[in-house]
């Protein structure tokens, strides 16, 4: 009782101070001049309509690299950790017949669905990164409907290695181009797509790079998820 | 002596991290911790959503009738972007420690946890 009486007055004073702070940030002003910036150049200097996904792309592409190195990573770490000598799937009940129904006629429809946010990164909200998150929930729904299911192991790991490899070469490509590592070499030194703004077929090496990033996610999540989903064989 | 008019968005960010903050100082289930942070990443980035909010604009993809100065920031639903990404990254790791942990110890108290193997 004691322990939980002191959490809540510390708790209390920390979220004064905390409202206190925010008091001083004005709410729904500009604030900010970097992304002005970023906004008045986006069209000419990227050619993505989305000024987001050109900042995560394009202008801090670098640091997507590591971000995704960061998720590579812990998909490593979960694979090390849950690592057994014998692993296999211990589900015991089948899906119901909705579920398995549902999933075997949505399942295409659901990565296909992954693909297009993925693909038109740069021009609707989402990108790389939710396109993948949303193929792995389709990988997700089979894990849960069938028992037996498995994602095919040795297929996955190949394209994440490759999709990893492809985004540094991308990269270095426009270090041979530009002379900096990840210029966007298919916007500005072919200037490919720039009298169709606002079309599939702009936007730099945008698209190119959130397939990548997209693949690479998918298949990652999918890999975690089914990580998780496995359980220690007793013989 | 009186907390200033802040807004309702900022409000809801701030109790996200205090119940996310509360969470992990009170519970004592390794899950209940988990999800605890899971509601602490969640305040956080509504706080840096709502900070790059400007009233009156719209998101910002430049289409027909949306120019630059239409627009919100753009830069921190980027940083957003990257802290889901990271968020989720560390909160599998975390899950699949919490598994080995359970597994080893046969309970998720972090308490007992604690006790059997100081």
């Amino acid at each position: 009782m004691l322990k939980r009486s002191l959490a809540i007055i510390s708790i209390l004073i920390i979220g004064y101070w905390l409202a206190q702070g925010l008091a001083g940030v004005p709410f729904g002003q500009d604030k900010m001049l970097v992304g002005h910036y970023y906004l008045q150049h986006v069209k000419e200097q990227t050619g993505a309509v989305n000024a987001v996904t050109a900042i995560v792309v394009n202008y801090r592409g670098f640091d997507t690299l590591g971000e995704v190195t960061v998720l590579f990573i812990a998909s490593t770490g979960v694979g090390a950790l849950l690592w057994r000598k014998k692993r296999e799937r211990t589900a015991k009940t089948e899906g119901s017949v909705v579920l398995t129904t549902g999933v075997e006629l949505l399942f295409p429809f659901i990565v296909m669905f992954g693909a297009y946010i993925f693909i038109h990164g740069h021009l609707t909200p989402g990108g790389g990164f939710p396109g993948g998150a949303t193929i792995a929930t389709a990988f997700l729904l089979l894990y849960m409907a069938f028992t037996i299911y498995e994602v095919p192991h040795k297929a996955f790991e190949k394209t994440e290695g490759i999709a990893g490899m492809s985004y540094v070469l991308v990269g270095l490509i426009g270090l041979a181009i530009g002379g900096y590592f990840l210029f966007d070499w298919i916007w500005q030194t072919w200037q490919w797509g720039t009298n169709n703004l606002g079309r599939l077929f702009s936007g730099g090496f945008i698209p190119v790079i959130y397939t990548i990033i997209g693949i690479k996610v998918g298949t990652e999540l999918s890999g975690i998820v089914d990580n998780m989903l496995k359980e220690e064989v007793r013989e | 002596m009186n907390v200033p008019h802040i807004s309702i968005y900022y409000f809801g960010a701030i109790s996200l991290v205090l119940i996310g903050l509360y969470g992990v100082l009170v519970k004592k289930n390794l899950m209940k911790i988990l999800i605890s942070l899971s509601i602490m990443e969640t305040g956080v980035n509504l706080l840096l959503i709502s900070i790059g909010y400007v009233s009156g604009k719209s998101a910002p993809i430049l289409s027909e009738g949306i120019g630059p100065t239409q627009a919100v920031d753009p830069i921190p639903q980027a940083l957003v972007l990257t802290a889901i990404v990271i968020g989720v990254a560390t909160t599998a790791m975390a899950l699949s420690a919490a598994i080995i942990i359970y597994e080893k110890y046969g309970t998720l108290n972090v308490e007992e946890i604690r006790r059997l193997r100081g």
